[in-house]
């Protein structure tokens, strides 16, 4: 079925509703799967190198611990009626209309299983529930499917009972850890920060050296000396953010943008290379064990640098894990300082700063963007800004408007609450995942097409480095400019007046009726 | 001997469903929920949180952003079933409380309402492929078990009317251990084998999506991992040691 389907061709499909439901595709993309780590990449983790033998027992028995452990995994195996509420819900059921993409579908694959070892009818009368063994293909359709699942979170929303497929894709590749099935991506990664410190496996010295090149670039282009201090002691702020900030475009506009704003408060920061990572892979693999041991790298920085506060960069999965679970995995955090957010994300920071009227910006310096905003879906569905429900939206928004003329949002159905994942989080920003990656990001390419034609939309913001990466790469698929995306705290850079600075003389000439 | 076989069935079946729930309600509360996950935005407080458990139990909330069919006619089922229950409450209570008497004509209207509603979840479940897909032979036969106890139930109001005035002696006597004959009425006789059938079923089903809806961290949690520390019990606690 699969191979004789035509070679799918983004520019074909960039035209349409975002999300507009597809026909059913069966088995279009059982062929989809990241390659099997390598025993150098499970053990450093604490998983087996190899399929284990007695693997099927081994899986079962591991599922029933983690629904021992998890009130989450009991309640959603157990509640799902069947509805259909979130079967048009998840953006790589529409774009690859593969039935094994609902939300419903993909959890039935683990509760099917769950059914048939841990329930009394799925014991007794399996082909009624639709309870399986688990068998090799059951396996096989795991690796693929939990491996079409970005974690986002969308599904949840609209299930009646809150169920989140995230929960249950993060225990199946659990399990797969377990009996020595895992994804090479994430647990490679994940490897690197314990043994580097960060997912690119930059070392200190390559950090030391680029953020020394920015302070220079922004020194010439500014005449302002803004620092990017690397392990400072006796700084007030610890700056923890994802590593691709320090590598790739525009990521790293993004940073330059961090160092201008924490240079205008005028606070005592520092990065760290111990923690030079805010993402935390632990979480996409779903072992908790790993988790905390990446979170514990950050609370051994803070520590160990004496700070006390933590403000985290542009990163969706990471802020989840920093908003939401820092505090269990790595806390209590009494040694800093409480009258402050613990963690605080660099988008609050800079509007508190704004609200504070010290801020001040040019926004005509970026009259060449005409913007757009991706609510990356962690940020969106599994964390806060501010201190109201919905500040993640509207903090993100608030420094965009402040800082560019020309703003316009994408569909409601698109954004917010309901914002579609980019296609690439949850593990899944591997070349050989290709395939799903593009298919998945058609209703987002859809959404940003419509404001593109409508509003003359030229360039997208986002706060999250796997969507910076995933749409650097995936927009000119669907017919777009590469550069189309953007950090929102690059907007902040462009069109930040620092204090002393040449733009900020200019500007004020500007300002002054010619006397 | 059918007052003998009945009377066992529904002791039978109030046990099931009583100890059953109660042990699923036990273990959905003694499994620990190790990280904060609400699905945000969500309310900041436990007052917060209360309210939104109202809105999602009584109105559907999130079905109604999903769907607005499927929450049609699955509100109407959920509706119509609770005003039907509350109508029974007839064969149970005596004297009768006020209330009860007054909402019988609705009670049985909703009868109507809550077939209706069934047929139209069934017939999404049949003619939309995306549900046909992830639908089981159970999830089929649950409809057809509602829709025949709603049927039973509208025929003996419309079609054969049944000795109401000994089948509320029969359970009052069940009650009170005080065993009184049960009425020789065929399609009485389905309707209660159903209606015992489904309280069978239900501790072991999809039907557990009722307690299960209250103990859904993404809805039942706060939002407030900042302000106030998680730190449950097990789990965690081993690694942040090592």
């Amino acid at each position: 079925m699969a191979e004789a389907a035509p070679k799918f061709d983004p520019k074909a499909h960039v035209v349409g509703d975002p999300i507009e439901i597809p026909a059913l595709a069966c088995g279009a993309m059982a062929g989809s799967k990241p390659y099997v780590a390598s025993s150098a990449h499970q053990q450093p983790l604490g998983f087996p190198g190899e399929l284990v033998e007695n693997w099927q027992e081994k899986a079962v028995a591991r599922l029933g611990e983690l629904v021992d452990n998890s009130r989450a995994l009991r309640v959603y195996l157990d509640s799902c009626v069947k509805c259909g509420a979130c079967t048009d819900k998840c953006h790589y059921f529409l774009g690859t209309g593969d039935p094994k993409n609902m939300p419903v579908a993909r959890q039935d694959l683990l509760r099917k299983v769950y059914r048939r070892y841990f329930t009394l009818s799925g014991k007794l009368v399996p082909w009624l529930v639709g309870a399986e063994d688990l068998t090799k293909e059951v396996l096989d359709d795991w690796y693929s499917y939990f491996h079409q699942c970005s974690q986002c979170r969308r599904c949840s929303v609209f299930c009646p009972y809150g169920i989140d497929t995230a929960e249950i894709s993060m225990a199946a590749r659990d399990i797969m850890d377990t009996i020595g099935l895992g994804q090479k991506y994430s647990n490679e990664i994940i490897g690197k920060v314990f043994n580097i410190g960060n997912n690119l496996g930059l070392p200190p010295k390559a950090l030391k050296a680029t953020l020394a090149g920015l302070e220079e670039e922004i020194e010439e282009d500014t005449g302002v000396p803004v620092r990017l201090p690397l392990d400072e002691p006796g700084a007030d702020i610890l700056f923890v953010t994802p590593s691709a900030d320090f590598f790739a475009s525009p990521h790293m506009e993004g940073l330059i943008g961090y160092a201008k704003v924490m240079h205008e408060a005028g606070v005592k920061w520092t990065f760290s290379t111990y923690a030079s990572e805010a993402a935390n892979f632990g979480m996409f693999v779903g072992s908790q064990e790993n988790m905390q041991k990446v979170a514990l790298r950050i609370r051994k920085a803070a520590e160990d640098l004496g700070v006390k506060r933590l403000v985290f960069g542009e990163c969706g999965h990471a802020w989840r894990v920093a908003y939401s679970f820092l505090d269990t995995l790595a806390g209590p955090f009494d040694f800093l300082d409480r009258d402050y957010p613990v963690p605080q994300h660099v988008c609050e920071f800079t509007y508190d700063l704004m609200q504070k009227g010290k801020l001040r910006f040019d926004k005509s310096k970026n009259d060449d963007f005409r913007l757009t905003f991706h609510d990356s879906c962690n940020v969106a569905r599994a964390s806060r800004m501010g201190d109201k429900p919905g500040g993640q939206f509207e903090i993100p928004r608030a420094i965009l408007r402040a800082t560019c003329n020309h703003f316009y949002d994408m569909a409601p159905e698109t954004i917010g609450e309901k914002t579609l994942c980019c296609g690439g989080g949850g593990g899944l920003l591997t070349d050989e995942l290709m395939d799903v990656r593009i298919k998945g990001a058609q209703p987002r390419m859809r959404a940003l097409r419509d404001v593109a034609d409508e509003h003359g939309v030229t360039h997208m913001a986002a706060i999250c480095a796997i969507c910076k990466a995933q749409f650097s790469k995936i927009l000119p698929q669907y017919g777009f400019d590469m550069e189309a995306i953007v950090s929102v705290h690059q907007m902040v850079s462009n069109a930040i007046l620092l204090t002393g600075s040449r733009q900020a003389e200019e500007y004020d000439a500007q300002q002054k009726p010619a006397s | 001997m059918r007052t003998l076989v009945f009377a066992s069935l529904f002791y039978f079946a109030s046990f099931t469903l009583a100890a059953g729930l109660a042990f699923r309600v036990w273990l959905y509360a003694r499994t620990p929920a190790p990280l904060k996950i609400p699905t945000t935005p969500a309310p900041l407080t436990r007052g917060g949180v209360a309210v939104r458990m109202a809105r999602e139990v009584v109105l559907f909330e999130s079905l109604f952003k999903s769907n607005k069919w499927i929450w049609l006619f699955g509100w109407l089922f959920h509706v119509s079933l609770a005003a039907v229950l509350f109508r029974h409450l007839r064969y149970f209570l005596q004297p009768v409380p006020a209330l009860v008497a007054l909402e019988q004509p609705i009670g049985v209207l909703a009868g109507f309402a809550m077939v209706a509603g069934l047929l139209a979840l069934w017939g999404r479940r049949v003619v939309v492929p995306r549900i046909r897909y992830i639908s089981r032979a159970s999830d089929h036969l649950m409809l057809v078990l509602l829709i025949a106890i709603g049927g039973s139930g509208l025929a003996m109001k419309f079609v054969t009317h049944t000795d109401i005035v000994s089948l509320k002696a029969f359970f009052l006597g069940l009650m009170y251990l005080d065993w009184k004959p049960l009425p020789d009425d065929t399609i009485l006789a389905i309707h209660l084998s159903l209606v015992a059938a489904l309280m069978i079923i239900f501790p072991f089903s999809k039907l557990l999506h009722a307690p299960g809806v209250f103990f859904s961290p993404s809805r039942n949690q706060a939002d407030d991992s900042r302000e106030r520390r998680h730190a449950p019990r097990g789990l965690l606690a081993a690694g942040r040691k090592g």
